[in-house]
């Protein structure tokens, strides 16, 4: 009998820590990890006891790279808790915020962390080296300085904003600096279409799964702040159903909650290759084009095609910001004003943050404080998924010199660009084995 | 001594949200620039190469929360000609050192299903609580504009210059009008250190301390005010329980006026 072991003690190229760990035995997968060291820092617990408006700030802190997703889902959920509806244009304005923070995120992991591995280098900083790549970098970089841009105006920061606030924003932005963005994300736009062409000419490993995929859908819009929660089995139900039909479970394995379904026990996918896949129609014409004069087939089975699917989300993403700006009017009122005495109540909600759907659920007493928070983040969804994956691809691969096998594995997980700083905000850190 | 040798610039993680490291990627304008003038040796988040230390700059995202990272950032520290602890979490311990003033088994069965597996330090604490430090970078999260002169200056071997006045200063040069003044809205900015350039009154809501505490504030005397605007005594306490809370004074701050009525 022979063993092989895959161990990367420290994953690279991705936000957070964690570790991968496959065992071969006679070349069929014995054992799968990733394995999350990252420590944890106890958000839902300290949250406890909190103004229901220090939430909106203090979740941000769960994630320096979508502080803008834990924002947008502590605000509706919180919202709903209190009773508190946010006047005319609100509503298009988190849009537009959340239209740069995807262009951010997807532009940093398209580019600078996940590219690397289809074109052989170790980094976005070794591609610049190279004279032919060094435009490819240059884009990335403005293309990604363009979404934080976007969120320094409505937000006044791009990590960790300031603005959002339960029943809208504290300021809402003027006209005139919205406008003065459009000729940036105008190019930006162009380059998205540019970046979608460039990526249909890398080369992918031939790999499909049969995915479960889940998301918000709307019937009219991408979806961002709103909709049902739609998966590719049929199930289509209210967002405030979510954690009756999905439900974290810890594992002995892995210092990581892991997300099923309830009835199945079955894993899924979240993320922008289960949104395109399950909101294909709701995508702009630009966008749904360039899918098929690329050649994608849907469903897209292929996870290494997120890729494609991210760069695809950007053109909507700068459209959609460029259409959003076009038609700002400065909101009158910014902000609700916030009932006295307020309601004691409960509230959740779900955004597509750029990594996936992201719940959140309080409870809120009559001066205001929390007396329940329950947050379940994209990457902890994903993370049973990833492993079931790498069950089905890591024999195809072994037979690959061990760092060429390693480097595959990686790029793999990297498909789903986990956010482990957002899913170990709960995790423990040290499990004992029985 | 090799003169062509490049400075090496290491980047560390420990317990944060990895906004700050990401501060330098979003660098977006100089990131190619200091890429060309600094070997960017060891930064996980950015690229799988990695060079072995000693390093002649690390920064240090995140603060210390088990027995893991008190061994690793002293290997971090025999690693480092400078080492520097960047943001919040890092300089003063972070949002998660809340639970610096509760029972962690408490945070921990409200978390989690099996209590019993967790093994966590009862504190997070700042980086300089453990190793000594060369320089700080305040921020939750840190200023870009910081970061680049801490990493020129440390290049062109001069010592950096690191703001230290107030976010209230910064309102009156950029003219906002007073938000605790005019609209009777806590804000922390009169003892809180520049970085931010005074975003939050602008954006029509109090400041709550992202940069920490100035050296010679007075922020006892701040919340006194805060309590005879009609603040309740835990709402002012709450408010500098925040990003820097764990920091000295806005930890005295807040500790004095927790359940403190007002008269």
């Amino acid at each position: 009998m022979t063993e092989k072991k895959i161990n990367v003690d420290y994953m690279s190229r991705v936000e957070g820590e964690g570790a991968l760990r496959i065992h071969f035995k006679d070349d069929q997968v014995s054992e799968v990890q990733l394995n999350i060291f990252e420590p944890p820092r106890f958000f839902e617990a300290f949250l406890h006891g909190r103004s229901y408006d220090d939430v909106v700030d203090i979740t941000a802190r769960i994630c320096g790279i979508c502080p803008v997703a834990y924002q947008m889902s502590a605000t509706h959920a919180l919202e709903k808790a209190l009773g508190i509806t946010p006047p005319p244009g609100i509503r298009s304005l988190r849009r537009l915020f959340y239209c740069g923070e995807w262009i951010e995120s997807h532009a940093l992991h398209v580019y600078m962390l996940h590219a690397p591995d289809y074109l052989g280098y170790e980094s976005a900083i070794s591609m610049a080296g190279n004279p032919e790549l060094l435009p490819v970098v240059k884009r990335a970089l403005r293309m990604k300085k363009a979404g934080n841009d976007l969120m320094v105006v409505i937000g006044g920061r791009e990590i960790h904003p300031v603005s959002a606030c339960v029943g809208g924003f504290y300021a809402a932005p003027s006209q005139k600096a919205l406008k003065a963005l459009l000729p940036e994300l105008e190019w930006g736009l162009n380059a998205a279409i540019d970046t979608v062409q460039w990526a249909a000419t890398l080369e992918y490993p031939d790999f499909e799964v049969d995915y479960e995929f889940v998301s918000l859908s709307h019937p009219d819009e991408y979806p961002f702040n709103e909709g049902s929660i739609l998966s590719s089995t049929g199930l289509d139900v209210p967002m405030e159903e979510f954690d009756q039909h999905y439900v974290e479970h810890q594992v002995a394995h892995s210092n990581a909650l892991h997300a099923r379904r309830v009835d199945s026990g079955s894993t899924y996918m979240v993320g922008p290759q289960a949104r395109f896949n399950l909101n294909f129609e709701r995508l702009s014409p630009t966008v749904r084009d360039l899918s098929d004069e690329i050649g994608l087939e849907l469903p897209v089975r292929n996870p290494f095609h997120s890729l494609i699917i991210r760069s695809l989300e950007m053109v909507n993403a700068f459209e959609e910001a460029v259409q959003l700006i076009e038609s700002y009017e400065q909101p009158r009122q910014s902000r609700a004003e916030i009932p006295q005495p307020l309601q004691a109540g409960e509230g959740c909600h779900a955004t597509e943050a750029p990594r996936g759907l992201l719940f959140h659920r309080y409870r809120v007493d009559e001066n205001g404080l929390i007396t329940f928070a329950r947050i379940v983040p994209p990457t902890s969804q994903n993370q049973p998924r990833i492993e079931a994956d790498l069950w089905q691809y890591a024999p195809g691969v072994i037979q690959l010199p061990l760092e060429e096998a390693t480097l595959r594995c990686e790029q793999l997980v990297r498909c789903y660009d986990p956010c482990i700083s957002c899913a170990t905000h709960f995790l423990k850190l040290d499990i004992v084995h029985d | 001594m090799s003169t062509s040798r490049k400075p090496r610039l290491a980047v560390y993680k420990f317990a944060s949200c990895d906004g700050c490291q990401l501060s330098l990627l979003d660098c977006e304008d100089e990131l190619l620039d200091i890429a060309g003038e600094i070997e960017i040796a060891y930064f996980m988040e950015a690229r799988s190469q990695t060079l072995p230390g000693p390093y002649d700059l690390t920064l240090v995202e995140g603060s210390v929360t088990t027995e893991e990272e008190i061994e690793r950032i002293e290997e971090v520290r025999r690693l480092s000609r400078f080492l520097v602890p960047i943001g919040a979490c890092a300089t003063a311990g972070g949002i998660q050192s809340l639970r610096n003033w509760a029972d962690v088994e408490d945070y921990v069965s409200i978390v989690y299903p099996n209590p019993e597996y967790i093994k966590t330090l009862k504190t997070s604490k700042p980086i300089s609580d453990y190793v000594e430090v060369d320089y700080e970078l305040p921020g939750c999260p840190i200023s870009q504009e910081q970061l680049l002169e801490l990493i020129t200056s440390l290049l062109i071997g001069r010592q950096p210059r690191l703001p230290a006045h107030t976010v209230c200063r910064d309102c009156k040069s950029r003219g906002t009008v007073c938000i605790t003044v005019a609209q009777g809205i806590p804000c922390l900015g009169p003892v809180t250190r520049t970085g931010c350039g005074a975003i939050c009154p602008a954006y029509n809501r109090g400041c709550y301390g992202c940069f920490g505490p100035i050296d010679d504030g007075n922020p006892i005397s701040l919340g006194e005010h805060f309590l005879a605007l009609g603040y309740s005594g835990d709402q002012v306490a709450r408010h500098f329980r925040n990003f820097n809370g764990y920091s000295l004074m806005f930890r005295e701050a807040s500790d004095y006026f927790e359940g403190k009525d007002n008269d």
